[in-house]
């Protein structure tokens, strides 16, 4: 009886599609040009798909013709990380968010089978934006744990996709991770160029608020009103950061693949130091080209290409800009090279600007002394709050091992200067500096601007820097901050 | 008097213990309420029953197994249930070395759930009835407007491999029902009446009580999200499945000259 009615239901099916075709031959003569072209195409031989995690891609599709193409995709609910000292419960398609990157070309037959691993909890399916059907394949998709469903479908349109899990309550669902992207290539594959990346954008909504240690559940409330508490690129705060960062050398092409899995935020995608030559909009066909800031909605992606003409390091920022400093919407792109004066000269000269002459600079304080509350910490607590302190505050100028910046910022490792001079460090944290001095031989002529964060706060980055990197191990008290302070 | 006091009191605690091989129950008083998101107008009645206060476990599955050999991993027909039936246990009569005997037993099918109830004079709870059951945290019979009680729920569907812990591990609820909650999740006789079809921004425009909610899904209704995974999760099963995080409980009707 069952299967009678599937066959009576495949009937229909055949019979519907029929009467769409020939609507369409009848009607539609223009739309026809474009559908036809890549329906039509002949798939030749089968191909298990190369999947890669962000921020890599596989290989270009270049010269090869249409095929059956297997894609295994796999969902896990696991624990990772969004930032030093917090982890989040990731939803995931194939252990990794953004979810695995897949490479296809137009007119492949996509064979998707997606697996739902046995320890997960929910059921979950994938609607991929690349897909012409219902829900772009999450109808045909939806799989509980311990089970994997197979659908197929062809690529009819050239571009960047994403996808995303749709399951109930599909905002959770993708506020947890579960997004991708997928490009479908034109014939021939898209232009060589020398370095490909994946990236891609998703905002965060966590019980405690940004940097409140521990693991943090998902907050459908903050959901809701759209406050994110994290804004970041693949997933979480340092994916592409320090030892991450992504890299290319002076003279190369580089494409960056940039989807934005939302779930809310729309992002004005922007690389600082750079202009984009070509931004397939949308992730479509239409080319703008001289582009400074390229927005990617929520649910969409962007192509972007440029050549690196200097070195340096290039900072990828959501331009909404305090997503970026205090979200986590940073990126960097080390490229690497020699420097060219023409393009950019580097600072030829700097100092403080006074317009009121070099007195007041914020609002006189009546009571200077600093009461002294000690809060006996043990090194270890100091260290770790520390580290904290250092990865927030002083990361960006000095760089993940303290080795700074050459010709910028001064390197905290194995610093002469940091060591020699206990109060003097303190008192630059406080008081910032600026002007000319020699750390390890090397001349730097830079300003450190005063940072605004607590006696403690201060002890504990001090004592993390001296005790890491073949720094002399001194620790560092807020007493001894204190006493720095009121010395003004 | 205290020695007596106290022998009583073992008396009945060794009692209560050998009881627990029958799996104590509680009465649930009935009322009405109204499922997931549906209006005023949809309000369901359950009746006063009896519910098991913890989820079946390990060792009373295994037990029923031997008394039953029909449902031994070895003898079960695919019909019934999948091949992951049983499928951490090391036979057809020892469970998985990583299981407690008493903490909840999963990997089981809808078809054994139900013959196990039903071997005990019980049966398995209609959706509203667990639903109704689980809409009560420790003080309160009716919890969904709580925002604790919401978050307990969520972060539970957030958490790895709670099916290893043992029953009675979560809270007690108004009614004495323990880990509806926090452990696994739990079948129901009509858990296939969901019609969700895997592709759930369209069920959300289908016109039944249970899925005309666009106008729900507003901020006042966050407690519908634990409750749409809940569907979502049993619209995306079949009576043969047995996964590793999918367990059950029994409840027993009252006679009407009990009430």
């Amino acid at each position: 009886m069952k299967n009678q009615l599937s066959c009576y239901s495949h009937t229909h099916k055949v019979i519907y599609s029929l009467i769409v075709i020939l609507l369409l031959f009848s009607s539609c003569k223009k739309a026809e040009s474009v559908a036809e072209n890549s329906e039509t195409i002949k798939t030749h031989g089968e191909l298990v798909a190369t999947l890669t995690s962000p921020p890599n891609v596989p290989r270009s599709v270049g010269k090869r013709a249409a095929k059956k193409l297997l894609v295994n995709m796999e969902v896990l609910e696991k624990e990772g990380t969004m930032t030093n000292g917090v982890t989040y419960n990731y939803w995931t398609f194939g252990g990794s968010v953004p979810g695995s990157f897949i490479r296809t070309r137009i007119g492949d037959e996509v064979e998707f089978t997606l697996k739902n691993h046995p320890d997960n909890k929910l059921p979950h399916n994938i609607d991929l934006h690349a897909v012409t059907g219902p829900g772009g394949g999450a109808t045909s998709s939806f799989v509980a744990p311990g089970h994997e469903i197979t659908f197929s479908f062809k690529t009819l349109n050239p571009g960047l996709y994403v996808y995303h899990c749709a399951t109930a309550p599909v905002g959770m669902h993708i506020a947890n991770g579960m997004y991708g992207l997928i490009l479908v290539e034109p014939k021939g594959g898209l232009p060589p160029v020398d370095r490909e990346y994946y990236i891609m954008q998703g905002d965060f909504y966590t019980k405690g608020k940004n940097g409140e240690p521990g693991l943090q559940s998902f907050d459908m409330q903050k959901a809701v009103d759209e406050n994110a508490d994290y804004v970041v690129f693949n997933g979480s705060v340092d994916a592409l950061t320090g030892d991450n960062a992504i890299v290319a050398e002076v003279g190369e092409t580089v494409r960056l693949y940039v989807g934005n899995g939302g779930p809310n935020l729309v992002s004005s995608f922007h690389v600082i130091g750079e202009i984009f030559d070509k931004v397939h909009v949308e992730g479509g066909s239409l080319v703008n080209e001289n582009v400074q800031t390229t927005l990617i909605p929520a649910g969409g992606a962007a192509i972007v290409e440029f050549k690196v003409d200097v070195p340096g390091t290039f900072i990828l920022v959501d331009h909404s800009i305090f997503r970026a400093f205090n979200k986590g919407a940073l990126g960097m792109l080390n490229v690497t090279g020699e420097e060219k004066k023409d393009i950019y000269s580097g600072t030829i000269q700097e100092g403080i600007y006074h317009p009121e002459g070099s007195g007041i600079q914020e609002m006189p304080n009546g009571k200077k002394e600093v009461v002294a509350v000690e809060t006996v910490k043990s090194l270890e607590e100091q260290m770790t709050a520390g580290k904290q302190i250092y990865s927030q505050t002083c990361f960006a100028c000095h760089q993940a091992e303290g080795q700074g910046i050459p010709n910028a910022f001064p390197p905290l490792a194995k610093s002469d200067y940091l060591n020699a001079d206990i109060t003097r460090a303190i008192d630059i944290v406080l008081n910032g500096k600026s002007g000319e001095i020699t750390v390890n031989g090397q001349k730097y002529n830079s300003v450190m601007t005063r940072q605004v964060i607590s006696s403690e706060e201060i002890a504990d980055v001090l004592t993390y820097v001296y005790h890491s990197w073949g720094n002399n191990k001194t620790v560092v008290t807020t007493k001894m901050v204190n006493t720095v302070k009121n010395k003004h | 008097m205290k020695t007596i006091g106290l022998t009583l009191a073992i008396l009945f605690l060794s009692f209560s213990m050998a009881e627990a091989q029958v799996s104590p129950m509680v009465t649930i008083k009935g009322g009405s309420y109204i499922p997931l998101y549906g209006s005023d107008s949809s309000q369901v009645k359950v009746s006063t029953l009896k519910m098991d206060v913890y989820p079946v476990t390990n060792q009373q599955f295994l037990d029923f197994v031997k008394e039953y050999p029909r449902w031994k991993r070895s003898n079960v027909k695919g019909l019934f249930a999948d091949k992951n039936y049983l499928s951490t246990w090391k036979n057809d009569t020892i469970f998985g070395q990583n299981f407690d005997k008493d903490a909840p037993i999963t990997n089981v099918s809808w078809f054994a759930a139900k013959n196990y109830c039903e071997c005990q004079n019980k049966r398995l709870p209609t959706i509203d009835e667990w639903e109704y059951a689980a809409m009560a945290d420790e003080q309160l019979a009716d919890a969904r407007q709580k925002e604790t009680y919401n978050q307990y729920i969520l972060s539970w569907y957030e958490t790895p491999k709670t099916n290893t812990n043992k029953i009675g591990s979560t809270f007690k609820n108004y009614w004495g029902v323990y880990d509806l909650h926090g452990l696994v999740w739990e079948w129901t006789g009509d858990f296939n009446s969901v019609l969700i079809s895997g592709e759930s921004r369209k069920d959300v425009d289908k016109d039944s009580n249970l899925f005309c909610g666009t106008a729900a899904i507003g901020a006042t209704d966050l407690m519908n999200y634990a409750a749409f995974m809940r569907y979502a999760f049993r619209g995306s099963i079949k009576a043969n499945y047995a996964m590793r995080n999918l367990g059950f409980r029994c409840v027993k009707e009252i006679p009407n000259e009990e009430l």
